[in-house]
Order: structure tokens, then sequence, then C-alpha cells
């Protein structure tokens, strides 16, 4: 089993590793970097538990090879926040109960993070449509959907403020 | 559930990756978008020695306009089909399909050639390109050769594309100003491949349908083309007996197995359902009704 | 003293965060960081995986089972079979049932995908790679699906090791696939009931199998430590008490050797709460091979082997008079368990309490029987989101009381309105054995009625109906019965249903709070401290709960039957009475008065009359430095709660839907939830269990179930077929409530979580067949997908 180097830039940071080129990307997170915060929910990228920020877009790490990241830019839900400043999302998921087991939130967070650079401005349905590839057992989504409002909403305003 | 071992290659450009398909035939199996196969190879239900990563061949992305054909190159996400202006405004149909097409994560990986030469009935876009009847190059280190869309699915998982070959583009002869078209799907939930779905275009002139085509996604072993449909319809001023007609002629054409979709009766008539509804809608869309 | 003397009442009050605010979760902090410690997040040192090879037959026997290959496969260090397990008696584990079940296959297999050997391997790609390589030989036997032909005389026996009991731990028995036959009620008197009655109405009404499939799927992580021989698995359990002390029985293991500690869980719904092979193997595992072992579930073995729910086939009749008032119900069941009866309920209670099936109607005389059966499936029957078997009685009640609404003409509110247990009946003692506690039915009901503006929606339906349209509105009255339980008739393994707060107070005036449930996703952290708040008078900020790790907390049965309020939670009220008790003594001793002259206010002991006061902080410094006399140091205290009756939440629930005639695609256009749990701790906890609770009501009228073809293959077992809802399928919720405090809970809670899930279903069955009611449909088979809809729509001839 040969293994293959890769470089790529996590949260900002470089990281260079050796990795089997089966290595699915949610491993090598999980696994190898011991960043666990990206869960895995399903083996067949329905549930959106491993979702990650690549190259600007969001995807599901767990039908992803790491060497496919090879190169790349990735955002996780650890690097979310600026510092210890919680991102506008955060603050709404926890402003409208937008979570209960939390096991789902870091996938629906990271994907609702690059959901509102796509669309700054949602309605409710376009959120909706936004995070379907994001499934929750716990909250039915209402709350979900008012979290990303709330951010959505203090980000304009502060967008508009500047 | 996990995958077993391969070695991966990730050419740059399309004659490497002839190379290596030409290298190792049956052995190798090339990565697009992944969602089909990777979970695949989790279930050890497919286990390739070699996986030739395509996603790094810039070749292979983008839609471009070269008059009377739209050239869709293989690499091109659905997502961005979905927000493309151009096919928004030229051939909205397959904007409008993708946005049926699992889910926006999904979207972002999977592409469109990935979707027409896997071979998978359930798959979108095979019935759109048999309605706009498209056309595949097919490549290969002895030369390229073009294939249309309607003679390309054989069966389940088989298609004309040979072992040493690579889908690079869709080509799809630009639809005329004011053709009417309309995908209808029904599924059971985001992330499902249809119960049943049809593609229409159709083509109006003084009250009159002057040209259709039909295409069926999953109800049979291939999407299905069924022209009686069209015919139902050509030279009708698409009157609810002429819908009638075709919906008639879709689920005559239809061969949808038994599944937790639904009973066989059940997808065909849904197969009739959704010709209908296309229809409708295309028509709504359509200059010159 | 300090600030808070300038504050006014109110403001004291709101500074305290207690029961009745909407505080925000305390769990959250982590959660949207990433920082949540699931299991599958847990790396020990030389930490090993393991996983399984799995049965591809539904029943056969096993003829040969062959690691030779496995085990020279890079990285895989052992492979397990029953025959390794066999000397530890770890072959086979008792269930909760009293049942045994396999923990790898013992010369048979009894179910597709059932558990045959364990692959114990460095991580778990080699692991995988490891079960490729395990060859089984099998010897095919005929299986057994169709529960119905369960107890055929030349139906196929499941359970070879059990055929020549007469009985498998739940009482007596007649055929080798029996389990047990439960009865309750007066055969007799609602035989004649029915024999009289004007009106008599029958219905066979099935309950599919359903899973709960969490997120998060079960796993642990077993670690030996050889020097101490000391036992740690942490794992995804609701109950960690109970599996300790399961775990102490099977293994011999002293108690004291096991720690058991549930990290963050990714939700449970009843799926973690028992104890599977997947624990047991990776025990074993760690105690052969010296290091900790971790077993992860994938989700397809989570939905084919761990913990179904429901299987409940039922005929269920209703006498009345021609007023529509209830005589008597009278209900049959099969209930299909699987191949093992692994069903979690109190062992007492085999079909559980499924003799709630009066729900909130008076009806005098009633009979219920059911039959447990084997099948070829996987085992299980655990309470998805509910309490034990009531989300069955409560689909059953309410959906016959719809169905004898259309028999009598009479519209589907107004009948509930004739048969509502009354506000002055309570406590009610029902005709099947329970003891209501509190509830005022009708002001539910009409409080809904006018919420959604009842008359209009049948006015508009009828309109609808002159022009074809299929509009339906569904009507749920439904009674829970939950907090299992008084221990005088409910416990596992002979463990009474009590649970457990330990407080103590840091002399500082802040709080650790311990109890025996665990949290899945309710938030015990917030809403637990919320109750010690307002008892104590300390702000819940400065309360942390603990709940998981059975080294640390006090003995408790777990999280599951919305049991945490009402049992956990009054004993953490009690415990927190009792250290008030002691604080009222020190308040006395410090302020130079007698506990006479003092009153409590909000955070404070007051000499009655006068300004002097002294807070709960105050008090708290004291306990640790100037005590009375004779009195012990410290703070702190432990509750061991054994409710004196179980809760009974309701709820009046309304639907509309419309259905495309064409398709049979159903559309959620409304939905509105009044419930009444009692007081209400945290308004808005208790909203998103509501719109939690009703998304998964929604996922199981609308498409869950689990499938398997004649052979047993088990169909759609993964999240592409299974119906998990994405926010674009689940329809916006509007909730509502009344409160009807229970009468013998510390303070007045009844619990919320699985109402929506119980009294949901009904409601979205009630709306779609209420759209065919015009049409003499008394009835359709659940799920309601679109193609069973249509079904119906195509034999109506409809869809034209």
């Amino acid at each position: 089993m040969s293994s293959q180097k890769i470089s790529l830039t996590i949260n900002g940071e470089s990281v260079e590793a050796e990795v089997e080129p089966r290595t699915l990307l949610i491993h090598f997170l999980r696994e190898e970097l011991n960043l666990t915060g990206s869960h895995i929910g399903c083996e067949t990228s329905h549930c959106g538990a491993c979702t990650v920020d690549l190259n600007g877009k969001s995807v599901k790490s767990c039908t992803v090879f790491a060497v496919q990241a090879n190169g790349g830019e990735l955002v996780t839900i650890e690097g979310l926040a600026n510092g210890t400043e919680m991102h506008p999302l955060q603050e709404g998921f926890y402003e409208a109960h937008g979570l209960q087991c939390g096991y789902c939130t870091p996938g629906m967070l990271i994907r609702a993070y690059r959901l509102l650079q796509e669309n700054p401005d949602p309605s409710d349905d376009e959120i909706r449509v936004g995070i379907s590839g994001n499934l929750c057992r716990c909250t039915g989504y209402q709350n979900i959907v008012e979290a990303i409002r709330y951010a959505a909403d203090k980000i304009n305003q502060a967008e508009g403020a500047d | 559930m996990t995958p077993g071992v391969f070695e991966y290659h990730r050419p740059n450009t399309v004659e490497e990756a002839l190379a290596l398909l030409g290298q190792f035939g049956e052995d190798g199996k090339v990565l697009a978008g992944g969602h089909s196969l990777v979970p695949m190879m989790k279930l050890r239900l497919a286990e390739p020695a070699h996986l030739i990563d395509i996603n790094a061949i810039d070749g292979l992305r983008g839609i471009r306009d070269e008059g009377d054909v739209i050239v869709i190159g293989a690499g091109t996400t659905q997502a961005e089909v979905l927000t493309s202006d151009l096919l928004a405004k030229k051939c909205p149909i397959l904007p409008e399909a993708a946005a049926q097409i699992a889910d926006p994560q999904v979207r972002n990986c999977g592409t469109i050639g990935g979707n027409c030469a896997n071979g998978d009935p359930g798959n979108d876009d095979p019935a759109i390109m048999m309605a706009l009847d498209a056309s595949y190059t097919l490549q290969s280190q002895d030369g390229e050769r073009q294939i249309a869309a309607r003679e390309f699915y054989q069966g389940i998982y088989t298609t004309a594309l040979a072992d040493n070959e690579l889908l690079t583009e869709v080509r799809i002869p630009t639809p005329a100003e004011g053709v009417g078209m309309s995908y209808q799907k029904i599924k059971r939930k985001v992330g499902d491949y249809a119960i049943a779905a049809a593609a229409v275009t159709l083509s109006m002139s003084n009250g009159q349908c002057t040209d259709a085509a039909i295409a069926l996604t999953n109800v049979g072993d291939t999407a299905l083309l069924p022209l009686a449909a069209a015919d139902a319809i050509k030279g009708t001023s698409v009157d609810a007996s002429a819908v009638d007609a075709a919906a008639e002629a879709a689920m005559a054409a239809s061969e949808p197995v038994e599944d937790l979709r639904g009973t066989r009766e059940y997808r065909t008539a849904m197969a009739g359902q959704m010709t209908r509804q296309a229809i409708v809608e295309a028509l709504s869309r359509a200059a010159g009704s | 003293m300090s600030d808070a003397q300038e504050m006014t009442l109110e403001e004291r009050e709101a500074s305290i965060g207690g029961i009745g605010t909407a505080r925000k979760r305390k769990e959250d902090a982590r959660f949207i960081r990433g920082q949540g410690n699931y299991v599958d997040d847990i790396k020990l040192p030389g930490m090993l995986h393991g996983d399984f090879v799995r049965s591809s037959h539904a029943h056969a026997l096993i003829k040969s089972i062959n690691s030779e290959e496995a085990l020279k496969v890079e990285g895989v260090l052992a492979v397990i079979t029953a025959k390794d397990l066999e000397p530890l008696s770890l072959h086979w584990m008792p269930t909760l049932a009293g049942d045994m079940a396999a923990v790898l296959a013992d010369k048979k297999v009894h179910f597709q995908n059932q558990e045959i050997a364990f692959v114990v391997a460095t991580d778990r790609y080699a692991a995988t790679d490891g079960i490729q390589k395990v060859v089984v030989e099998y010897e095919a036997l005929p299986p057994l699906i169709d529960p119905k032909t369960a107890l055929d005389d030349d139906a196929p026996i499941i359970r070879d090791d059990v055929a020549d009991n007469d009985e498998v731990g739940q009482g007596k028995r007649h055929h080798p696939n029996h389990i047990f036959e439960w009865q309750v009620g007066d055969k007799e008197a609602t035989d004649a009931a029915f024999e009289a009655a004007d009106i008599t109405i029958s219905e066979d009404i099935a309950y599919p199998r359903c899973h709960p499939s969490p997120i998060e799927t079960c796993g642990c992580v077993a670690s030996m430590d050889a020097t101490n021989g000391k036992l740690t698995v942490y794992g995804t359990f609701q109950a960690p008490h109970v599996v300790r002390t399961i775990v102490s029985l099977i293994t011999s293991i002293e108690e004291n050797k096991i720690r058991i500690v549930s990290p963050d869980v990714g939700g449970g719904f009843g799926n973690k709460v028992g104890a599977y092979p997947g624990y047991i193997c990776a025990a074993a595992a760690s105690i052969v091979t010296g290091h900790p072992v971790k077993w992860i579930e994938s989700r397809i073995d989570n939905l084919s082997t761990t913990a179904f729910a429901r299987d409940y086939h039922m005929t269920g009749e209703l006498a009345a008079d021609k007023d529509g008032k209830i005589l008597a119900v009278r209900a049959k069941v099969l209930a299909d368990h699987g191949a093992f009866n692994t069903h979690a309920q109190p062992m007492k209670w085999p079909a559980g309490f499924f003799n709630i099936i009066t729900g909130s109607y008076d009806i005098p005389v009633g009979h219920v029987k059911v039959d447990g059966v084997y099948t070829n499936k996987a085992p299980g029957g655990v309470a998805y989101r509910c309490s034990f078997r009531v989300t069955e009685a409560a689909y059953l009640i309410e959906r016959l009381i719809d169905i004898l609404a259309q028999k009598t003409g009479i519209d589907k509110a107004e009948i509930r309105m004739r048969n509502f247990v009354q506000p002055e009946q309570f406590p009610y003692n029902s005709c099947l054995g329970w003891e209501y506690d509190s509830g005022d039915y009708p002001t539910a009901l009409k409080t809904a009625l006018k919420a959604v503006d009842y008359d209009g929606l049948r006015k508009e339906q009828a309109e609808k109906r002159e022009k074809g349209e299929l509009m339906g509105i569904g009507v749920a009255t439904f009674t829970e019965i939950v907090g299992a339980g008084p221990v005088r008739n409910c416990d596992i393994v002979g463990l009474g249903m009590f649970d457990s707060c330990e407080i103590r107070v840091h002399p500082t005036g802040s709080v650790i709070a311990r109890l025996g449930t665990k949290s899945t996703g309710q938030g015990h952290e917030t809403t637990f401290a919320q109750i010690i708040a307002t008892e104590l008078g300390i702000p819940s900020d400065n309360i942390t709960v603990e709940e998981g790790d059975t080294d640390t907390a006090p003995y408790g049965l777990g999280t599951y039957g919305s049991r945490s309020t009402p049992v956990a939670g009054a004993a953490t009220a009690r415990a927190a009475r009792k250290i008030r008790a002691k604080a009222k003594k020190i308040a006395a001793h410090v302020l130079e008065v007698t506990e006479q002259d003092l009153e409590w206010e909000i955070d404070r002991f007051k000499v009655a009359g006068s300004d002097v006061s002294i807070t709960m902080k105050d008090i708290a410094m004291a306990a640790y430095s100037n005590i009375p006399e004779g009195m012990e140091h410290g703070l702190e205290t432990t509750d061991y709660y054994d409710p004196p009756n179980f809760t009974y939440p309701f709820g009046a629930y309304i639907c509309v839907v419309d259905i495309d005639r064409f398709t049979g695609d159903v559309k959620v256009r409304r939905f509105y939830a009044l419930d009444d749990c009692g007081t209400r701790i945290n308004p808005m906890v208790i909203d998103g269990q509501i719109h939690g609770g009703l998304t998964e009501a929604f996922a199981i009228a609308m498409g869950q179930e689990i499938v398997y073809d004649e052979t047993g293959n088990v169909l759609g077992a993964s999240l592409m077929d299974y119906f998990l809802p994405s926010a674009v399928e689940t329809p916006e919720w509007e909730t509502d409530f009344t409160v009807t405090p229970c009468p013998h809970h510390p303070i007045g809670a009844k619990g919320i979580g699985e109402s929506p899930n119980v009294g949901g279903v009904p409601a979205f069955s009630n709306a779609i067949v209420d759209a065919f009611a015009h049409l003499d449909v008394t009835h359709m088979p659940m799920p309601h997908t679109q193609g069973k809809v249509w079904k119906l729509l195509n034999e109506l001839g409809l869809n034209k």
C-alpha cells in the first residue's frame, strides 16, 4: 500500500501528510488530524454530517478521498469562529435553539457558511433547499432556518453599516 | 464501510487520462464526482485497482456556445449547470433538472459527464440528452468518436463506452428560440432517484406542435425515448386529448421494476403523469402556442 | 448585603434563570464549535477497531467459518467467533425481556446481517479488508418473515435453543415461535358490551416496523486495564448504569471494576437503550488483546440490526351507542419481535403500556390481548421516541375514534368532546388499570379548534369536495403515559425504575449536580440546572449538571420513555429541597432566629416582617464555616425518587393536508400542536422537542418502514431509501400549550419529548384518511407513501 504525500490548507494552516489513497477525507481529518468536529452519519453521502468546505464549495467528506484535497483549501467547523469570537452562524444556532444533540451541527454550520456566501439574503425556502443535503433528527429544521436567517441578517446589517 | 486498496492517478490533461485508461483497461475506473462510485467502493461492490481522477483536467470543464451547438465539458458539475446563465437562456431544461438532482453538496461534485456515462437508469441527464438529441464525444488513444445519446445506452450500467474510452463532452444542438422544454420528476425526497421523470421539448407554430421529443427516466433498464409519445402531440394543438395520448404512449413504453419507490403499476402511471405535466409545462413555455 | 438588594424582586427572579425561562442552552457552546465529544471522537493509545462479518441469509445453519485468509490480511489481529466467546459464556447474552440473544451466531443465523464473527484490526480499513476474507458456509433453512404465519403448525422453528421451553421469560407460551401472551381487562364484560351495543366498528390497523435512526449510530470503545482489572466502556448508552449492572452480571466482573461512560450522544430515540453484540465483542476483544477496541456501527448495520420499533399488527374495535358514546374497547395484537426478544420495556410489561389504549376517553370497559412471536428478522421492539408501546396504543385509539365518527356521522372533533374524560374526573381510573393524574382535554381541544378555525376548514373541505379536490383535516387528542416508573410495577432486570440526583453546593455558592439519566440531545445540562436554580435561588449559570459516568453519577435507570423530567427531574427538585431545608437551619443559626421566623424569597431566607435576610450564596459559605452545633458540615445530598404514579401528558393536534389526486403526493398545509406537559421548565427547549418529535412523526407516517422481502432480505436499509426527511420535505410547525400541572410531581412537570411523536402520527394518518372520508374510506396502511396513496386514488378512480 503506497501512500502519497499531500499538502493542503486547513482552516488557514498549511498541513502536509502522507496518506493512503483510499483514506477518505473525513477519516483523514478525524483520525490523522484529530479534527473531530465533522462527523460520520452514513456511508452513502446522504446525511451531510461530514460536510466541509473545500475550495469554496460544500462537499461531503465521506465521499471524497484525502488525496483529492491535495493542494486544496479546506474549512471545517474548527475554523469557523474567529478566535474566541463566534461566527454569526454559531451565534444564530445558539440564540435560535438550532441544535439539540449537536451531531449534525458542525456539518450544518459549514454548509450554512457557504450558503450565505452563495446567497447572502436567502428566503426561508431557499435556506431549506440550501441545507437539504444535511439531515437532522432532533430539531425539525424550523429553528435551524431561523438560526441561519439570524446570521444572514446580522452579517447583512454589519455590511450595511460599513 | 471503507474502500479497498487502489492506485490513485490524477492526470492533468485528457491525453494523460486516455493513456492511463489505455494502460489499465478494465482495471481502471474513472473518478469524476464519485458519488455513485465511492459508496460502491465503500461497500466493496466496486474494487478498482486503479482510480483515474479526472477532476484536475481543466479542459474537461466549462459550458460554451458554439452557435448551432452547446458544448458542455464532461467535468462540469451539476452546480455549474444549475447556475449557468448560458443554459438558463438557451437550454433551461438542464438547470431545471439539475435542481432536482441530489442535494447542494452532491451537485458540487457530481458531473454531467458522470451522470451521462454511468449507465444507471436512475440518472436524470440521459433522458434529457435523448430528448435534446445530444451527442457524446468519446475519446481514447485510438481517436475520437461521436455517438448520439439515443444510441449510447444498452442496459443497466452498460453503455457504448469502451473500457479505454472517456466521455469528454456533451454536444447539444442549440434549441431553436421559442422551444418549450420541461423536466418533471417525482421522487420520495431530496437525494432520491426518480419514481419516474419525463423530459419534454416541443416547438409550436401557429398553435400547432411542429416538433417534439419525450424521454423518460428510471422506468426501464435505460432512459427511454418513446417515439409514439412525441408523435401523439406532433401536428396537434397539444390539447387535452393529445396530452392524454402522449401519456398513454409513455406508459406503454415504460417497464419499471417494482422497488421501494413503488409498484410497477404506480411507477408506470407516474411515467404517464410526469409526461403529462412536462408537456403542459413545456407548452406554457413555448413560443407560438 | 450586596447588589442584589438593590434589585427588584422581578429582577432577582430573572437573574436566577429558573423554571419557566427560555434559557439558552449550556451544552451548545461546545457543539457549535465542533468540540462535542462523541464516542467515535475518542481515541486511546493502541486502540484497535472491530467490525462484524454478517449473515447474508435470514435463516441458515452455519456449516463452517474459515478465518484463515482473513488472519493473513495486513493489520488483522483476531477473528472472534461464538466458539471463542463460549468459554467466557459471552456467546449469548440475556435480554431485558428475559430471553437470550446470540452475541455471535452460534451454529445458526436467525436474521439477515446477524453478527457472525468480529474482526479486530489496527484500523477500520484493515477490519473491512479482513471481513472480506472470512468465508462462512451456510445451509439455508426456510425463513419465516410474515408474523401472521409464525404460529402455524408447519412454521419453521426459529429458535432451536428454546424450542422445548414452555416459557421464554414472559409467561407461558404455546408454540416454539410464540414468545408471550398478555391480556388485560375484563373480557367477559367487554364481549357483553359489544353484544349489546347499537354500533360496533372493527379495523385491522398495522403499525409497520420502523427504526429510530439517530444521525449518530451506535458504538463504543472498550478498554480493559490489565494492571488493575478495570474495564472502561465509552459508548452510546441511554442508560449507562443499567449497562454496568448487566455487564457485571454476564461477565462476573465486579461492578466497581466496570466504568461505563456515555459521552455526548448524537440522538437516541430509543435506539441506544439496548445492549448490542458490538458492545460485548469490543469488551471481549479488549480483554483478549489487551488493547482498547472501538466498534462503530455503519448506517446499514444500524438500520438492519439494532433496535427496530413497532411492527404491531392490531385489530381494534369500539362499541358505542347511537350518540357516539363509546361503551367498550377491544384490541388484539400480533407483535413481531424478530429473532430474539430484545424489546426494551420494563420487565413485567411484555407489551409495554399498550393498555393505555383508552386514550383520552372515558370508556367503561375494555380488553386487550397481545401475542408476541419470533420471526427471521432483526430483534428489537424498542420505544422509538415514545413511552413503551404507547405510540401504538395512541395510534390505534385515535384511528378507531375517527372510524366511529364516520360510522355515526358525528364530526370528528365533536365525537372526541362527547367521550373525553372530564376535568373533574381526575384522578381517573381507566378500565384497563391506569390512574390518570390530571388533565383538561376539552379545553385543549376547544383551544385547538379555535386556533385553526376548524369550522372554516370543514367548510373549505366541503367546497373542495364539490370540485373533486382532496383536502383532509386530521384531529388527534392523545394521552400519553410516561415517566416509568413506580418501582412497584416497573423494573429492568430487577432494578426498580427510580432515578436519582446528587447535588453539592460549593462554599462560594455554585453547584454541581449529577443525575442517573443521560441527555441525548434534550438539554439536561440546561433544564435540570433551572430546576435547581428555582429551588435553591442560585443562578442556573452557576450550576453544572453532569450525567453519564457511572463512576461519578448516582445510580439511575437512564433516559427513555420521557422519564428524565418525571423521575430524575423530581429527584432533582427533592434533592434541592433537602438542601434548602438544611440551609434554613443554617440561616436560622447565622441570623440567630428560629426556623419558624424565616420565609423563603427567591434566593434567600428572610426574617418575616423585617429586612433581615441571608442569601443562599452566604448560607453556602456558612455551611462550611458556621453551622449549628451537632450539624454536619457541607451542603450536599442525594435523592432517589420512586414516583408514586406515572405522568399523563396530553395534547390536541390538528393537521391539514392537500392531496394531489394524480400523483398521490400529500402536502401538509398546516400542523397545529397544542401540548400540555404540566409545568413548563424551559419553553424554548419544549418547542424544540415538539418540532423534532413532530418531524419524526411526519417521517414515520409518511415514509419510514423497514421492509423485508419474502426470503428475509432487508430492503432499503440505507439513507437512500429509509426516510429521514430533509428541510425541504419537513412542514412548518405551530405550537401552543395549556398547563395542567402533575399533582404528584414535586414541580408539577409531566415530560414532553415524546408527545409529538405519539400524537403526531395519528394526526397525519387521520388527516389523510379524512381526505377520503366522504368516499367511505375508513383506513389506509401506513406509511402514506405517494405510491400507497395513489393506489387508493386509483382504486377509487379519482386519478382520472
